[in-house]
């Protein structure tokens, strides 16, 4: 015999299959015994015996039978089937709540069937094994009608009840709750005393409280609304604004709580709105940040107009579809190896972009920007000759997709939490790197005096490499970030270089901070007037607002201070 | 505001008599305005010495980028603003003319509404916005192609130059008003067409758009305003208020030192430069056929850069050269070798800001002169 699995288990233990078994014989036929074997197979062979003198009691019997009974004879049958407390039941079961249970009509075989094309493809209900598959024409549907597909519903929700997974647990409450009657909610009741998770609880003690709204006795009424008070979603919203209505409710107790509890919601719902906007608004300043710091280095601290930046992320962004081509299988690892991989790619192309041009035009901030940008479509060209113009997708690892959901307002994706996340162990680490290291004292001392910085020995070459390569390897893994969020093509960059000046210039040359605080807050302000404006006019309404901006503080919110200002 | 003294030819004169490439460009566009329309219109077609109509709409197209590049030139080579932003200037032009084509339609759009163009009918629109009022008018577009481009130029110039935003920053927030002004336009709701832009155009001053006989009037004035524009140009470079502005782009502290409102003349050069790309893109439009909210991406406007840059900025001349140059090898490369474009121009960037700091002319050698 098979081993039954443990939430079959479960389920035959005790105050669970009698609620099944109430919610059976309740519309089917009276029963009497507490002990629910026999006298189950008793009733089934009473309310049958008119119908056929041996009633079957075995699992194959009864499922050979379902294939030639009548629809009234059906329901006894399914209640001896929920009888023979079979492992397979709850596969036919479902099989035949979805129209997937099928007699063959040459020998009356059952099986449970899956369509494909013309054919149907056969599973034997006794051992769950394939038995092939043949034309659809030879099989007839064992049907149900309302009623017993209310029972079957039921029967399956209940042997869901007793899964280990709290998700299928709530899956079937809430399928129970589609329809509640007192027997749905008797069941309810009973498996709440069981029930350990809270998401499971809440959904039953909802779906209590909208039977309770319904019911005569206005202090039950008033003691539902006390609940739904504490809910956060739409549908118990729903009910309690029909409750204001006069004609819906006649107590007047009731009416005000209603009102009460409608303003609460309505309150915490606006609230919890405006976290999420707030949390997009972060999400999407994290991307202009991730994108502009890179920028904040090359162009804040050396000076340096590149418009390859978003070439560079391009490349980070390629990285990382090498990267997750070479190892399909890890997907987690992969992104992880990319981080690294993008940084060091990124970095030694922006070396070779500095030694190779940047160095010959420092002091000429427009022939730099202009031969950059010949650099940017080279490199645009490039990726299109090595990888094909079309936009390749970067695959998302487990951990980083679906949503956490913090309550029935609110939910935030998971990618977009780690975009924040990163994007501040990316500040960090820059941060760290310029202020406490001595390469960061380098690149300091250079961008603010050069000549002294070489009188001292520094030897500033060589740190101008070295800081555009960190700029540019910055610029690679944000590239690795977006692979996440975007399709991954060789227009990239592109879409991502104005929007990292604005950063940058609205924020202030020369200092990180004020990127970080920059991006955030054109990052939120434009998720604030999206709603109102949609997106294109909100990203109009930034870009103008920057332009106006600049004319009155030209050197951005954070302005630099003292002597280093001067040099720009 | 610019002459005092000085009569206009005063100035001119010898500012056209010293300068042998302005003298060279003009004799090319008078020999080209005699020679097409005789090889395009006499000379039968099949004949070796037959000039296509499509190669006269051709050369049109560049000569239209050669005053918009005459225009970021002023700026740039002469007033050290570099202009990422000057492709705008010339749509918008592109666009008053457009409206103006667009209402010469009339019935026979597809719609086959009077007076709605046919994009509008499709949106369902039941009236003219009040900015098409009068764009049937041809001496209203013509004022609009100026009027429009000076205007944007006025406001984001005041703003921009009495607050002293210079160099690089300058040239991203330009940048930005191109972008933002892509952006705008790609939306129906602006009321041009959105992203298919105004298109399917009949005719021009009751002319058939189509006829070679239009091409080449349509090509001959592009060369005729071509040549006005670069005198134009050359008065004003050689006029007191030119004087100035170079002496801003050399040394703008100093400029103002000496007691010049520095930012009175950067605005005036600054808006006159708008309104002559304004006019590039309304002879543009006519003769490619089309305007679409594309002409704002930032890309061109860096490109038209890349051509004064290799041309040679600073002369003018070396703006229309490198115009015509740069353009005419894309058309060529994108035929012959389209993946290889890219690379080429791509090159051409690096190339020409590291070794042609003059531009291609930089490299005609020059004769000895006592003066520039």
């Amino acid at each position: 015999m098979i081993p039954l699995p443990p939430f079959l288990r479960k389920f035959l233990r005790l105050p669970l299959r009698r609620c099944l078994l109430a919610a059976v014989v309740a519309v089917s036929l009276p029963l009497q015994a507490d002990d629910p074997v026999a006298p189950a197979a008793d009733a089934a062979a009473e309310t049958t015996a008119e119908a056929t003198p041996a009633a079957p009691t075995t699992f194959p019997d009864i499922v050979h039978a379902l294939g030639t009974a009548s629809l009234s004879e059906r329901t006894a049958l399914l209640e001896a089937l929920l009888a023979t407390k079979h492992p397979n039941s709850v596969a036919v079961l479902t099989a035949w709540l979805e129209d997937h249970l099928h007699v063959r009509d040459a020998d009356g075989a059952v099986f449970i069937t899956a369509e494909a094309d013309t054919q149907l493809a056969l599973t034997d209900p006794l051992t769950l094994a394939s038995a092939g598959s043949e034309p659809a024409e030879g099989f007839s549907k064992v049907g149900s009608n309302n009623s017993l597909r209310k029972l079957l519903r039921s029967a399956v929700a209940s042997f869901k009840l007793g899964s280990p997974e709290a998700a299928v647990r709530l899956a079937a409450v809430q399928e129970m709750l589609r329809a509640p009657d007192e027997l749905t909610l008797t069941m309810l009741r009973e498996h709440a005393e069981a029930e350990q998770d809270p998401a499971v609880l809440k959904a039953i003690a909802a779906g209590q409280a909208y039977a309770d709204l319904t019911s005569d006795s206005a202090d039950t009424r008033l003691a539902a609304v006390k609940v739904l008070s504490g809910a956060l979603d739409g549908e118990s919203l729903a009910k309690l604004e029909a409750l204001r209505e006069e004609a819906n409710e006649p107590d007047e107790r009731v009416r005000n709580a209603a009102s009460v509890a409608i303003s609460s919601i309505a309150l915490k719902r606006k609230l919890y709105s405006a976290i999420e906007t707030l949390f997009f608004g972060l999400s999407l300043g994290s991307v202009l940040v991730l994108a502009a710091i890179g920028l904040a280095i090359t162009f804040g601290v050396m000076g340096v107009i590149n418009m390859a930046h978003g070439e560079l992320m391009m490349i980070g962004a390629y990285t990382a579809y090498v990267v997750q081509q070479i190892m399909p299988t890890h997907l987690a690892a992969s992104i992880l190896i990319s981080i690294p991989a993008a940084f060091v790619v990124s970095g030694l192309v922006g070396i070779a972009i500095e030694r190779g041009v940047v160095r010959f035009l420092y002091g000429r901030p427009l022939e730099t920007l202009l031969a950059t940008f010949g650099i940017s479509l080279f490199l645009q060209q490039l990726v299109r000759s090595i990888f094909s113009p079309l936009n390749r997708s970067v695959a998302t690892p487990e951990f980083m997709s679906g949503q956490w959901v913090i309550n029935d307002a609110l939910s935030l994706t998971w990618n977009r939490i780690y975009i924040v996340v990163f994007t501040m162990i990316v500040f960090a680490a820059l941060q760290l790197i310029l202020r406490r290291t001595s390469l960061g004292l380098k690149v300091r001392a250079v961008s603010q005096n050069r000549a002294m910085a070489r009188s001292m020995g520094i030897n500033s070459d060589r740190v101008d490499a070295i800081t555009f390569g960190l700029g540019s390897g910055i610029a690679g893994v944000a590239g690795v970030a977006l692979s996440q969020l975007t399709n991954v093509g060789p227009n990239l960059g592109q879409s991502y270089i104005i929007d990292s000046f604005m950063v940058v210039v609205f924020g202030g040359v020369g200092n990180l901070w004020g990127t970080v605080i920059g991006g955030m807050t054109l990052g939120v302000a434009g998720k604030l007037l999206e709603p109102a404006v949609g997106a294109v006019m909100a990203k109009i309404a930034m870009l103008v607002f920057i332009i106006l901006f600049i004319q009155r503080r030209k050197q951005g919110l954070f302005p630099q201070k003292g002597r280093a200002a001067e040099g720009h | 505001m610019s002459t005092q003294s000085m009569t206009g030819q005063g100035v001119l004169i010898p500012a056209l008599k010293a300068d042998r490439g302005g003298q060279v460009l003009l004799a090319l566009l008078l020999i080209a305005a005699v020679v097409v329309p005789i090889f395009n219109l006499m000379i039968p077609e099949g004949s070796f010495f037959h000039l296509s109509t499509y190669t006269v709409t051709l050369f049109g197209k560049y000569l239209c980028y050669g005053l918009l590049a005459i225009a970021v030139d002023l700026v740039w080579g002469y007033c050290g603003i570099l202009s990422l932003g000057h492709t705008a200037f010339f749509a918008l032009g592109g666009y008053a003319i457009g409206m103006y084509l667009m209402r010469q339609i009339g019935p026979r759009g597809v719609y086959g509404n009077p007076i709605l163009p046919d994009f509008m009918v499709f949106l369902n629109w039941t009236e003219l916005p009040w900015f098409w009022e009068g764009m049937n008018h041809f001496p209203v577009a013509l004022l609009m192609v100026v009027l429009i481009p000076g205007l944007l130029a006025l406001g984001f110039g005041w703003l921009a130059f009495r607050s002293r935003v210079t160099g690089v920053y300058l040239s991203i927030m330009t940048q930005a008003l191109t972008f933002a002004l892509l952006l705008a336009f790609f939306r129906n709701e602006m009321g041009f067409g959105g992203n298919n832009g105004l298109t399917d155009f009949k005719e021009l001053l009751g002319f058939d758009l189509k006829t070679p006989g239009m091409r080449v009037a349509l090509f001959i004035t592009t060369v005729v305003a071509l040549a006005v524009g670069y005198i134009g140009c050359r008065y004003v470079i050689a006029s007191r208020l030119g004087r100035v502005v170079q002496g801003i782009r050399d040394a703008e502290g100093r400029t103002r030192f000496i007691g010049y409102q520095v930012e009175s003349y950067k605005l005036w050069i600054w808006v006159f430069s708008a309104a002559l790309a304004g006019i590039a893109g309304a002879l543009y439009v006519p003769q490619v056929g089309i305007i679409n909210p594309g002409e704002f991406a930032p890309i061109n406007s860096i490109e038209v850069v890349i051509w004064v840059a290799v041309g040679g900025r600073g002369t003018l001349y070396g703006a229309v050269a490198g115009a015509v140059l740069v353009n005419y090898a894309k058309t060529w490369f994108t035929a012959a070798f389209p993946e290889i474009w890219l690379y080429a121009l791509g090159a051409l960037f690096v190339g020409a800001t590291l070794f042609l700091p003059k531009g291609v002319v930089g490299l005609i050698p020059a004769r000895r002169e006592k003066t520039a």
